[in-house]
């Protein structure tokens, strides 16, 4: 069975058809990618996984129930995680508490223990700091711990954004354009986190990106996108080979 | 018969309303940034008008004197945008609340230290007249509050429409960034914005000035204004002047028809009523942030 | 500088960096509690005045520093706790059930008007909470048989377990009341600042989206913040309502809620200490210009006495100068004068000099 279904899924702004009847599925412990030209709407698929826009038409299934219906914060205690193309961190606090409040979907006290901080709350706090100390020993963020995201250079951020996204210990984890942006060696280093990540955490990566060389070296299988539609989908050999992709690929290109 | 008089003032007295709103709008359209102090920057008007005007002061003629006025008072605003506002470029909006209600202390405290704190009358030429036709009386001042304000939303139009600087005003307005990219002045742009929301200020306090005595506390109707902006949608220059109109039409309404305290209230719930049936008000412009 | 080697998760979790930190804030309240002893009766009045502007500044600071919205009304919420509390009691009930209640009703109050206001940004809730605020302040004329109208209140004398703690009868016993709420209330919050709750409102503060995708219930989490927010506020109130003694609704004006943001934002946004800093200037500015005025009068035959506005105007200057010289506010400022002397004398100027950011857009075009 498919982790994550998603069936004939769209969205229009206005008469803009930004996603138009997408469909795809993706295994348990599967990498799927998106690829596509710039505005294809790969982030807007991302978007309506994690309910940010509600899909004009279409539904997404997650573990076999329908999500299409959920609330934005519904989605991450269900087990997806993401991370967002621009950054989305919380910039006035450290990469510790960046990471901890990943953990929020696993808080077990409300405010009014937390007010008079009581064991349970202290004890709870023991627990979320374990795990999150093992996240940035994963991904070599110890260096950081304490630093403001403010005054961090990019590259760093992005792995922080991994990282809160894997705090939330989820199934499903959405990365979009983990590498954009990034030198030769940093996107080297997300190609072997999304390998671990799938081999030792057991989770399932959906990504979006633009660097086919990343893609290709950690995708099982690939979705091709263009002005909201599917071209087509395949490993990732495959739908490079394919004529439509190539074609929507130099027809931006040479209009760049 | 009087219903017609009440209707008449309360137009009138909602046109004040509608152009201080449209000196929060202007700023805001312009500069992502809501000025606070625009209901002080209208009594400042209104003061310098009164300075220039009145037999016992200056004793200019009343169109040169209230042209002067509006005049020093653009100045004003350019000044408060070029020298305090501009120094807090790229801090949150948060930030310049705060600044502009400071500001309006300070407006405050120099028109206190001026003209002193007991009210004054603006002399206008058409002060305590009144016009009746068929039984109603209706005051020139009414009439010439509405008749000024027509006249100045579409000059403003024109302005935004036709002028090269209302133009590039209106391109920074849509995205500063790419106004700034192809070479449109963007903080002089925005010190002109401030200027001009100065003078219309001083248009509306003259105005305010001719219906009543004023006092530098007269700024706090800048909150009223604000209702109105918010009820037409903060982007909007005509929804503002009419979410002003309403307001000003509403409050004699209710105290005439309501409980006393519900005419004070009356702008108010309107005003909530309409952030939380509509959050961005009747005319909305407001889009989602995009991630 | 000291570096401090953490050798368990709760070396973090615990409040103070190190003993030295818990030792020194162990000797400000030891300080704080003999006060009676060491000043007059004049000065320990001052001191009550500061601790509840503290109390209503670590309100506003927990709204506004700690969850990112901006309340121009808090005043209300102030007027909502001294009435709740002064009303209750004059029905006969005690003082340590009207306390509560009066933190209650203020809490559960601002929770509801939150619940609308949170969907709204920015300034859209500054503007919600300021015609709030003139509702409420219509409200407390209209409802006259509670609240005594225009003419205002006497709020009774506070007994618990058949102690006085009159405010005039027994200044010192207000005095040290205050200071245990004070100490209650900001233990509390700087709990709250340590755990999830304190966490999911920076989140919200910080970017609302990802708050979202974490599994942070925005709204509920606003209006949580919200709530306690007014709930500290309403405390202040009840407080404040028996230090004046006798009030109507002109003590709770638009310039207190004005006041209020001075204080939050003056002391420094996103601090506790903040909300002490700010609290501490608020109260000793009038003190100094009634001194000024003295020294101006005796020795200089200047009488500056006749110009009404003064302090609003000289906080109103000192709140631009902040604004624009030192955004982080006395706090932030104490921070960076501590970090020049124990780095004396490596520190450089360039080290504290501020990440330029750019202007955040809240429209999509």
């Amino acid at each position: 069975m498919s982790l994550l279904e998603v069936e004939d899924l769209a969205i229009h702004f206005g008469g803009v058809k930004a996603v138009d009847g997408v469909s795809f599925a993706v295994a348990p412990g599967e990498v799927f990618s998106i690829i596509g030209p710039n505005g294809a709407g790969k982030s807007t698929i991302f978007n309506l996984i994690s309910r940010i826009y509600a899909p004009t038409r279409g539904t997404i299934r997650f573990n076999g129930r329908d999500i299409t219906g959920l609330q934005a914060h519904q989605v991450a205690p269900l087990g997806i995680a993401r991370t967002f193309q621009n950054i989305e961190l919380f910039d006035h606090s450290t990469v510790l508490d960046n990471l901890l409040m990943g953990r929020h979907v696993h808080r077990s006290t409300n405010f009014i223990q937390d007010m008079l901080f009581l064991p349970a709350v202290r004890r709870a706090e023991r627990a979320h700091r374990h795990r999150v100390e093992e996240v940035m020993e994963f991904l070599e963020l110890e260096a950081y711990r304490e630093k403001m995201i403010a005054g961090l250079p990019y590259g760093v951020r992005k792995v922080v954004e991994i990282g809160r996204a894997l705090a939330v210990g989820p199934e499903l984890i959405l990365l979009d354009e983990p590498a954009s942006g990034l030198s030769v060696e940093e996107s080297q280093d997300v190609a072997f986190w999304i390998e671990d990540m799938r081999r030792d955490m057991g989770l399932t990566v959906l990504m979006v990106e633009h660097d086919m060389r990343l893609v290709s070296q950690v995708s099982d299988r690939v979705l091709a996108v263009a002005n909201g539609k599917p071209l087509a989908q395949g490993t990732p050999s495959q739908v490079q080979a394919d004529p439509g992709v190539q074609a929507a690929y130099l027809g931006t290109e040479v209009a760049q | 018969m009087d219903l017609i008089q009440l209707l008449v003032g309360g137009v009138a007295t909602g046109c004040v309303y509608g152009l201080v709103a449209l000196g929060f709008v202007l700023i805001y359209k312009a500069t992502e940034g809501v000025n606070f102090a625009q209901g002080d920057m209208m009594m400042l008007g209104a003061f310098i008008a009164l300075g220039l005007v009145n037999s016992d002061h200056l004793g200019l003629a009343f169109i040169p004197g209230v042209a002067l006025a509006a005049v020093l008072m653009g100045g004003v605003g350019y000044g408060i945008d070029r020298f305090v506002v501009r120094q807090i470029f790229g801090q949150p909006q948060f930030a310049l609340v705060i600044l502009t209600i400071a500001l309006g202390f300070v407006l405050r405290f120099i028109a206190g230290s001026i003209w002193g704190y007991s009210p004054l009358v603006l002399e206008t030429p058409f002060a305590g007249r009144n016009l009746s036709m068929g039984g109603v009386n209706i005051s020139l001042a009414d009439i010439v509050t509405i008749l000024v304000t027509a006249l100045l939303t579409v000059a403003l139009w024109g302005f935004f429409a036709y002028t090269r600087i209302g133009l590039a005003a209106q391109a920074a307005s849509q995205n500063q960034m790419a106004a700034y990219i192809v070479g449109v002045p963007v903080r002089r742009i925005n010190s002109i914005i401030w200027a001009l929301s100065g003078m219309v200020a001083t248009v509306a306090g003259v105005l305010y000035a001719s219906k009543g005595a004023i006092d530098p506390n007269i700024g706090l109707l800048g909150i009223k204004a604000f209702a109105a902006a918010v009820i037409g949608g903060f982007g909007s220059l005509p929804g503002a002047l009419l979410g002003g109109i309403l307001i000003g039409v509403v409050e004699p309404l209710a105290a005439r028809y309501l409980p006393g305290g519900f005419s004070q209230m009356s702008p108010y719930i309107i005003m909530l009523a309409v952030l939380v049936t509509r959050p961005n008000g009747l005319f909305a412009q407001m889009h989602a942030k995009k991630v | 500088m000291k570096v401090i080697f953490k050798t368990s998760y709760d070396r973090d979790i615990d409040l103070h960096k190190d003993g030295w930190a818990r030792a020194r804030i162990v000797a400000l309240v030891a300080v704080m509690a003999a006060l009676p002893f060491l000043v007059g009766e004049y000065y320990l009045a001052e001191a009550t005045n500061t601790l509840i502007w503290a109390l209503a500044g670590m309100g506003l600071m927990l709204l506004v520093g700690h969850s990112g919205q901006v309340s121009l009304g808090h005043a209300a919420f102030l007027a909502i706790g001294a009435y709740t509390d002064t009303a209750l009691m004059n029905a006969g009930l005690p003082f340590v059930v009207t306390f509560p209640a009066a933190a209650l009703a203020a809490g559960l109050f601002g929770a509801l008007v939150a619940i609308p206001a949170v969907r709204m940004s920015g300034i859209y809730l500054a503007i919600a909470t300021l015609a709030l605020f003139v509702i409420v302040e219509e409200m407390i004329i209209i409802a006259e048989p509670i609240t005594g109208g225009v003419g205002g209140i006497m709020a009774p004398a506070i007994q618990i377990a058949g102690i006085d703690f009159d405010r005039y009868g027994q200044l010192d016993r207000f005095y040290w009341l205050c200071l245990a709420v004070v100490v209650a209330v900001t233990w509390a919050y700087a709990n709250l600042l340590r755990s999830p709750t304190g966490r999911s409102f920076l989140a919200v503060r910080d970017s609302e989206v990802s708050a979202r995708a974490l599994g942070i219930n925005v709204t509920r989490t606003r209006a949580l913040a919200f709530g306690l927010s007014c709930a500290m506020t309403g405390l202040a109130g009840a407080l404040m309502g028996h230090y004046i003694a006798f009030f109507n609704y002109e003590l709770f004006s638009i310039f207190i809620s004005i006041n209020l943001l001075l204080v939050v934002t003056i002391g420094g946004l996103g601090f506790i200490q903040g909300a002490f800093f700010g609290a501490i200037l608020i109260t000793a500015v009038p003190q100094a210009i009634t001194i000024l005025r003295g020294v101006a009068r005796d020795s200089l035959g200047v009488d500056i006495g006749g110009m009404p506005g003064l302090d609003t105007m000289l906080f109103a200057m000192i709140l631009i100068g902040f604004i624009i010289y030192e955004p982080t506010g006395l706090y932030g400022r104490w921070l960076k004068i501590k970090a020049w002397v124990e780095l004396f004398p490596l520190a450089r100027r360039d080290m504290f000099r501020r990440q330029k950011s750019y202007l955040k857009t809240e429209r999509q075009k």
